[in-house]
C-alpha cells in the first residue's frame, strides 16, 4: 500500500473539504501507471493541497477488494467527503473524473 | 419364474461402454440429474444453468455447491450478484442447509458482489481484474474445487461498457477452466435466446434449461439437458419438483428389464388369499393390481396386506388418493384390522394427496421422493384409477410403468387398487396396466336371489401355479373371510384372462 500525500503538511491555498482517495489497481500494469499518473495531475491541479491518495495492489492485499466492492481496476474510491464515490477506468477523461468526484457539475 | 429378469439389454451394454469415454464427472448429489447427465457435471469445467425468474436456477447452483462441501469433500465458492450471504443463507435454510456453519468449518465462501451503476463513474480504459482477485482468493481461501456464480448477468446492468464485459467475461470462463474448478454459472433466459445476454456462446461446455410451465392450472417444472459436451445425456425433457426436500429431477426410467426377481414370497395378510397363491402369497417385488367396482373391498384387501407386511417388521407406505388416513383407519378398524398402531410405531405411513392437486409428473416425483426418504418394502396406491382423472389414457400407463418401473428396481412390493365402473366389463383402465402386473385380483359383487354375494379369484398371478377358483368371501369384524368351497368351480378359467362370466357366478 503505497501513500500519496501530497500538500497536506502545506498550509492549504484553496479552502474546502479534504479529499480522501484510495486508487485500487491490479499490479503494475500500463492502465493503473496510467490512472495513477492522471489521477495525480488532476489533484494538482484542482485540489492543491488538500488531497490524500492510497493506492492499492489488489495483487498483494486480495482481501482488501471486497470492502469497497471492487470489480473493476483501476477502480478509484472517493473516501470523503461522503458520500463514497467510484471512478472506474484509468481516467484518462478529466471531465468525467472531475463529474466523479463531484468537482465539476455535470453539462 | 418368469424370464423377464434374465433380459439384459442392448442399451445397458451400450451404457456401460460410453460410460468409459465420457468426460470426468463432479456429482451434483441431486436426486436425478446425475441419472440424466449420467454422472453429474463435466469436472473442472463450466456449465450454464438457465432459465426464467423462479425457475430454480439459483437452487439448483446452491444445491451443487452445498452437496459439494458436505457430501462430496470439495469445498465451494459462491460469487452472488443479487443476494447477499445473509440473504441466501436464509433461503436456503429451509432445505437444512447450514451456510454459516460451513462457512465457519472452511468449506464454504461466499462473496456478494455488489454493482450499482449509480454510483459508477466510467472513464477510459478498465478491466474486471478486481472481481478475478475475489473470486481467486475465496478460492484459494476455502480450497474450493466447486464454484457458483449467481447470476453473472447482474453486471450488464452494472457496468455501461458491454465490449470490455464481454471480452471479460469470456476471459473469466477460461479462467475458470485453468482454476480446474468445477463452475455452475446462472443465467437468466432471454428472448429467443437461452440467456439474455447470450451467456452459451462463452460457455460452452454443458448447458441445462430449466423450465416452469403451467397447463390446465397445473404447473410442473422441467428441466433438459441441452447441451453436454464430450459426453452422453438424456436429451428429454425431466419434470422436477422443488419442496422441503430441496430439488429433485425425474429422469425417465429406462425400461430395460432388469429388475432383480426375488424368489422370497410375502403374505396377503388373508390365509386362504395366500393357498390360492400358490400357497405362499405375492412374491416379494412383485406388483398386484386388486380390481372390483366400488364396495367389492379392494381397499380392504390393501389394508390387510399392510396389516400382514406390519407385522412382520416391513416398512410399508400407503398413498391415498381418495380417502383421508384418519377415514380409512375408522374404516378399516370397523372391520376389525387396527393399522393405527403401526402409524405410531412408525412402520406405516401414509400419504394422501388429491389427483387434482397436481399433474402426474408431480405426483410421480412426489411418489419417488417420499419413497427415497421412507424407504419401504411395501407400497399401496389406493385407488390408482384416480389419477385418471388428471391426465389420458397413455399419460396415466407411462407414469405408472416408470413408478412400477422404480419399485421393483427397489425390490418393494406394490399393492395398485383399481375401482371398476361397470359390473362386468374390464375397463380400458385395467387392460392398460394389467401388463404391468405379476398378480390380478379381481373383487366382485353379485346380487342374487335377494342375497349380496362377494367373489374373488386371481386373474393372473405370473410365476406360481395359483388357484382358478372364485372364491366367496364376507366381510366380518375380522376382516375379509374366504369362504372353503364346497366343489371345483365350474368355468371360472381365470389363468387365460377369459373369466369375466365368473363374476356372475359368486354365489357358491
Amino acid at each position: 500500500m503505497q501513500v500519496y500525500n501530497t500538500g497536506l503538511n502545506t498550509p492549504s491555498v484553496a479552502a474546502g473539504p479534504l479529499y480522501s482517495l484510495r486508487l485500487y489497481v491490479a499490479g503494475q500494469t500500463p492502465k493503473s501507471v496510467l490512472a495513477l499518473r492522471n489521477l495525480k495531475h488532476i489533484c494538482e491541479e484542482h485540489l492543491n493541497g488538500r488531497y490524500e491518495i492510497e493506492m492499492i495492489d489488489l495483487l498483494e492485499n486480495p482481501q482488501l477488494a471486497r470492502g469497497d466492492q471492487i470489480l473493476a481496476v483501476p477502480t478509484l474510491v472517493r473516501r470523503l467527503p461522503e458520500p463514497i464515490k467510484k471512478i472506474i477506468g484509468d481516467l484518462s477523461n478529466t471531465e468525467r473524473v472531475l463529474v466523479g468526484l463531484d468537482l465539476r457539475v455535470s453539462r | 419364474m418368469n424370464g423377464v429378469a434374465n433380459l439384459h439389454s442392448a442399451e445397458e451394454l451400450l451404457q456401460s461402454n460410453l460410460h468409459a469415454h465420457d468426460v470426468p464427472k463432479a456429482l451434483t448429489g441431486i436426486r436425478g440429474l446425475d441419472e440424466v447427465t449420467r454422472g453429474g457435471l463435466p469436472k473442472g469445467r463450466p456449465t450454464l444453468v438457465c432459465g426464467g425468474p423462479g425457475s430454480g436456477k439459483t437452487l439448483l447452483a446452491m444445491t451443487f455447491l452445498v452437496n459439494g462441501a458436505v457430501r462430496f469433500d470439495e469445498p465451494g465458492v459462491l460469487l452472488t450478484f443479487e443476494e447477499n450471504a445473509e440473504e441466501i443463507a436464509s433461503d436456503v435454510a429451509s432445505l437444512g442447509f447450514d451456510l454459516p456453519q460451513l462457512i465457519a468449518a472452511g468449506k464454504l465462501a461466499i462473496d456478494y458482489v455488489r454493482v450499482e451503476r449509480s454510483e459508477i463513474e466510467e472513464t477510459g480504459e478498465y478491466d474486471l481484474e478486481g472481481l478475478f482477485v475475489r473470486l481467486d482468493h475465496a478460492i484459494r481461501t476455502v480450497g474450493a474445487k466447486r464454484v457458483v456464480l449467481d447470476t453473472i448477468e447482474s453486471l450488464f446492468a452494472g457496468l455501461k461498457n458491454d465490449t470490455i464485459l464481454r471480452a471479460e467475461l469470456r476471459r473469466l470462463f477460461r479462467w475458470l477452466k485453468d482454476q480446474g474448478v468445477t463452475a455452475v454459472i446462472t443465467g437468466e433466459r432471454g428472448d429467443g435466446l437461452l440467456t439474455r445476454q447470450g451467456l452459451e456462446e462463452y460457455v460452452s461446455d454443458a448447458v441445462i434449461l430449466l423450465d416452469h410451465r403451467v397447463h390446465d392450472q397445473v404447473s410442473t417444472r422441467r428441466l433438459r439437458v441441452v447441451k453436454y459436451r464430450g459426453s452422453h445425456h438424456g436429451t428429454n425433457e425431466y419434470p422436477f419438483l422443488i419442496d422441503a426436500g430441496g430439488i429433485s429431477v425425474l429422469p425417465v426410467s429406462s425400461l430395460a428389464l432388469q429388475h432383480p426377481a426375488p424368489i422370497d414370497r410375502v403374505s396377503s395378510g388373508v390365509t386362504r388369499l395366500d393357498e390360492m397363491l400358490g400357497g405362499k402369497g405375492y412374491y416379494r417385488g412383485s406388483t398386484i393390481l386388486v380390481s372390483g367396482t366400488a364396495g367389492t373391498g379392494k381397499t380392504s384387501l390393501a389394508a390387510h396386506f399392510l396389516d400382514a407386511a406390519c407385522r412382520r417388521g416391513e416398512r410399508c407406505l400407503c398413498f391415498l388418493f381418495e380417502e383421508s388416513p384418519q377415514q380409512l383407519l375408522r374404516n378399516m378398524r370397523s372391520i376389525g384390522i387396527d393399522l393405527e398402531p403401526w402409524v405410531k410405531s412408525g412402520v406405516l405411513q401414509f400419504h394422501a394427496d388429491r389427483p387434482s392437486r397436481y399433474g402426474l409428473e408431480t405426483h410421480l416425483v412426489t411418489m419417488h421422493q417420499v419413497v427415497a426418504n421412507f424407504k419401504p418394502t411395501v407400497t399401496v396406491l389406493d385407488p390408482v384409477t384416480n389419477l385418471m382423472t388428471v391426465g389420458t389414457f397413455a399419460d396415466v400407463q407411462a407414469m405408472l410403468t416408470r413408478l412400477i418401473d422404480h419399485l421393483k428396481t427397489e425390490n418393494i412390493t406394490a399393492m395398485l387398487t383399481s375401482l371398476m365402473p361397470g359390473q362386468t366389463e374390464i375397463e380400458r383402465t385395467e387392460t392398460t396396466i394389467s401388463s404391468l402386473m405379476d398378480t390380478w385380483i379381481v373383487l366382485a359383487n353379485d346380487a342374487e336371489s335377494g342375497r349380496h354375494h362377494r367373489g374373488l379369484y386371481v386373474l393372473k398371478s405370473r410365476g406360481m401355479a395359483h388357484s382358478n377358483e372364485l372364491c366367496e368371501f364376507s366381510m366380518t369384524n375380522r376382516g375379509l373371510n374366504l369362504h372353503e368351497r364346497a366343489s371345483a368351480p365350474p368355468g371360472t378359467g381365470a389363468r387365460d384372462g377369459s373369466s369375466q362370466e365368473g363374476t356372475h357366478h359368486a354365489g357358491v
